[in-house]
């Protein structure tokens, strides 16, 4: 008896699947994309569900890549919406949505600044970027050629830091931290070098590789994606420095301190200037072919652009986005309610 | 061996009294080291659930906040129509600003009126809202009403915030600290229970996030994983254990089962990503995709314990029915069936849990994702438990660290209650011979 009921409720849900199948219309708004750009995009999102008639979009956390490659994937219910990205999208991936018919608008939502940080009960540091490049390349230049990093303690590189050692906690090699990390940081640091800028210009590639390879003997250890566990390892020990993102530097103000770049503390004001050293613009894309299909993508993107979300009091910035200056975002705004396309 | 000159028969009693003390000796040692064990086991556990409890403990209150709500009708209703579409419509955040400004008129400058603006959370319009929605006839009157605060708030008063540290180390500034006091002093703080965490789905602000969505997302998802893999399973297994005769093909395929059951998790969410929701089409982060992936996973599991409890029935009673004259299929589903289902459920109840517990083949096909709305049906987006509390745990926000701890409660609760259904199932169906 009981067999037959399973059975046939097994039926019953195979049937169901098949049916769903079939439904071919959503009602809401999917999103995927970036962990860095999903605070925010979340944060919009539950906004637009609770003040609109419209189901709140549902955000998927993929990382930039990912989210790029599903957004791209094609046109129709399947597919996700909107993607956002912790980087501006590549030319291989425009291409690739292009091909398969997509028409790209892009909407750049503000900056993040990637901030090195370390216990409070430990002094500031004070760092530059070629220090930060001979603190954690896998090789560094010395004497006229690339050796593998000897340095084992911040004052080996320069008296002027502290007599501890390099330990610096951050991010993995799939993150988009990671990536805006060694473009902005350490590439800004190997230039420093003149061998290594004269290689630059010689050979971008090469020049690359010697620029984002970061030391592997333990001084830089992978903390993986979860911001809170570095900031917990930064507590527990003050001779650690971490890597991550500035609202979780905003959040955790009372227990760790960001280092000085180049002289720049790294502060709202001075990110939003364009001053700190080490921050990058988020995005997130719109697929134009969906708005009209899936209800509420132009308020969605309306929400984002508003003064009243991403504005300079707007309720992003209590989530750390650091807004564009007014002059931009105006020109954001009008350009996304357009709908203009992305060319490249 | 220094007393072989003694006596006799006293060596004799000697040595054996000696021998006997030995093994009394190893045995007691053997239970010590057997009780630390148990012990350090016990300790361990006892320092994750308190962990988990002390930081979790206070996301099941959260502070109030109570003042006088002037319902004016120029801003929920102006032109006075009680129309439900307007009433909507209103900016019910701007009525609970007025109140603060008015309690407080010293404060005048834009960034500590938006400070204190702050002090509530940016959810408390919709209670508001809803109480206007309930009660048409509130609009024009003024009324006591107690609202969230905000998660800053909500930590100080619960003491996570250290008042005596510089103003510029802490979230909360002097003047926010003098506007609390004033509120507390009139009565007009308080912590109570949170029952929003219970009812609502997630949130980007702390105080208003629950963790029903998650918790229907589990549970839709887990119907799915046991409407499908118990029957494939006991099926599977009663073909294998009873019908199936013994040759190269059957044993080719108890051995695909035993690798089945230990390849990782992550390998069934991929297969998923291909055949359920790229050639089927099925749609992405719904707990019927979910409940699928899961179920392929737990089927090796099922299948495995449940030809164990089956081989464990004593082949006696096979005999004897079928030596009364029972069909091979009534012999099974009239004896061996009912004997062996206790072993099978608990089976069944272990792969249920591991599924329980499962993220990474849900990464894949979309589940973890930020899902407000709670999920009604199983092709609605949703999430499970886990990720909940993965994405919790994963925010920048200091008060989602209680409801980390929290949801991890509610996720034990959950796996215990699967357990106990477990065990009176057994004791139910036990028999003996």
């Amino acid at each position: 008896m009981i067999k037959k009921t399973l059975v046939a409720a097994v039926a019953a849900a195979l049937t169901f699947s098949a049916a769903q199948a079939f439904a071919q219309s959503r009602s809401q708004i999917r999103i995927v994309g970036s962990s860095t750009v999903f605070p925010f995009s979340t944060a919009v999102a539950e906004q637009f569900g609770r003040t609109t008639n419209f189901k709140t979009p549902v955000v998927e956390s993929t990382g930039s890549g990912g989210g790029l490659k599903l957004f791209c994937a094609g046109v129709g219910v399947g597919h996700p919406d909107i993607t956002n990205s912790s980087r501006r999208i590549k030319i291989s991936e425009f291409e690739k949505c292009t091909k398969v018919g997509i028409t790209i608008t892009e909407v750049k939502i503000g900056f993040d600044g990637i901030v090195l940080a370390n216990s409070k009960s430990s002094p500031p540091l004070v760092l530059t970027k070629k220090q930060i490049y001979q603190a954690l390349a896998k090789e560094v230049p010395m004497g006229g050629k690339m050796v593998p990093n000897p340095y084992q303690k911040w004052s080996d590189i320069d008296p002027s830091l502290p007599n501890a050692k390099i330990e610096v906690l951050g991010p993995p090699p799939t993150s988009g931290t990671r990536d805006a990390f060694v473009e902005l940081a350490m590439e800004g640091g190997a230039k420093g070098f003149d061998g290594l800028e004269a290689l630059r210009k010689a050979d971008k590639k090469a020049f690359k590789a010697a620029a984002h390879a970061i030391r592997e003997d333990g001084a830089y250890v992978e903390a993986g994606e979860n911001d809170n566990l570095i900031v917990q390892k930064l507590e527990a020990n003050p001779n650690a420095i971490g890597i991550f993102g500035f609202s979780f530097l905003d959040q955790n103000a009372d227990k760790i301190q960001g280092a000085l770049i180049g002289g720049v503390e790294p502060s709202f004001e001075n990110i939003a200037a364009g001053e700190y050293g080490i921050s990058r613009s988020m995005y997130f894309y719109v697929k134009k072919e969906h708005v009209g299909v899936i209800p509420g993508i132009a308020e969605y993107v309306a929400e984002f652009t508003s003064e009243k979300a991403s504005g300079e009091e707007g309720y992003l910035t209590d989530k750390g986005l650091i807004p564009l200056p007014a002059a931009e975002r105006k020109t954001v705004r009008s350009g996304a309610m357009k709908l203009a396309p992305l060319t490249m | 061996m220094t007393d072989v000159i003694a006596p006799g028969p006293a060596r004799k009693t000697d040595l054996s009294a000696k021998r006997l003390k030995r093994r009394y000796a190893a045995e007691a040692r053997f239970r010590a080291y057997g009780l630390l064990a148990i012990l350090a086991a016990v300790a361990v556990l006892g320092l994750l659930l308190s962990s988990v409890v002390i930081r979790g403990y206070t996301a099941f209150t959260q502070t109030e906040i109570a003042f006088e709500i002037h319902f004016d009708q120029e801003v929920i209703d102006p032109e006075g129509s009680r129309d439900p579409a307007t009433l909507a419509q209103g900016d019910y955040q701007l009525l609970v600003k007025r109140a603060l400004y008015e309690l407080f008129p010293e404060v005048t400058k834009r960034r500590e009126k938006r400070r204190l603006a702050g002090l509530v959370s940016s959810g408390a319009g919709f209670t508001l809202r809803a109480m206007v929605t309930d009660d048409a006839d509130l609009i024009g009157r003024r009324q006591k009403v107690w609202v969230k605060s905000s998660d800053d708030v909500d930590s100080f008063v619960k003491g996570f915030i250290d008042r005596d540290l510089p103003a510029a180390d802490r979230r909360i500034k002097d003047d926010e600290i003098a506007w609390i006091d004033a509120l507390a002093n009139r009565g007009d703080v308080a912590t109570r229970f949170n029952s929003t965490f219970f009812t609502t789905g997630d949130s980007r602000e702390p105080e208003q996030a629950g963790i029903l969505g998650a918790a229907v997302g589990s549970f839709l998802t887990l119907v799915v994983t046991l409407l499908l893999s118990f029957p494939l399973g006991v099926l599977a297994a009663v073909y294998l254990e009873e019908f199936a005769p013994k040759n190269r093909w059957t044993d080719l395929i108890e051995v695909n089962i035993n690798n089945l059951a230990a390849v990782p998790s992550i390998i069934f969410g991929l297969l998923g990503l291909a055949v359920f929701l790229n050639f089927m089409g099925l749609p992405r982060s719904a707990p019927l995709v979910g409940g699928m992936v899961l179920a392929l996973m737990t089927l090796p599991t099922v299948i495995i314990a449940a030809r164990a409890a089956f081989a464990s029935v004593p082949p006696s009673i096979r005999e004897a029915a079928l030596g009364i004259g029972a069909s091979k299929l009534q012999t099974v589903t009239h004896h061996v069936l009912p004997l062996a289902l206790p072993g099978v459920l608990t089976g069944t109840i272990i792969g249920m849990a591991r599924a329980l517990g499962e993220t990474a083949p849900l990464l894949l096909i979309g589940m973890v994702a930020f899902v407000v709305d709670i999920p009604g049906s199983l092709s609605d987006p949703a999430t499970v438990l886990p990720v909940q509390i993965y994405i919790w745990v994963d925010s920048p926000e200091r008060a989602f660290v209680a409801k980390t701890g929290a949801a991890i409660m509610v996720l034990l609760a959950f796996l215990i209650a699967m357990n106990a259904l477990a065990v009176v199932l057994r004791k139910r169906f036990e028999r003996r011979w």
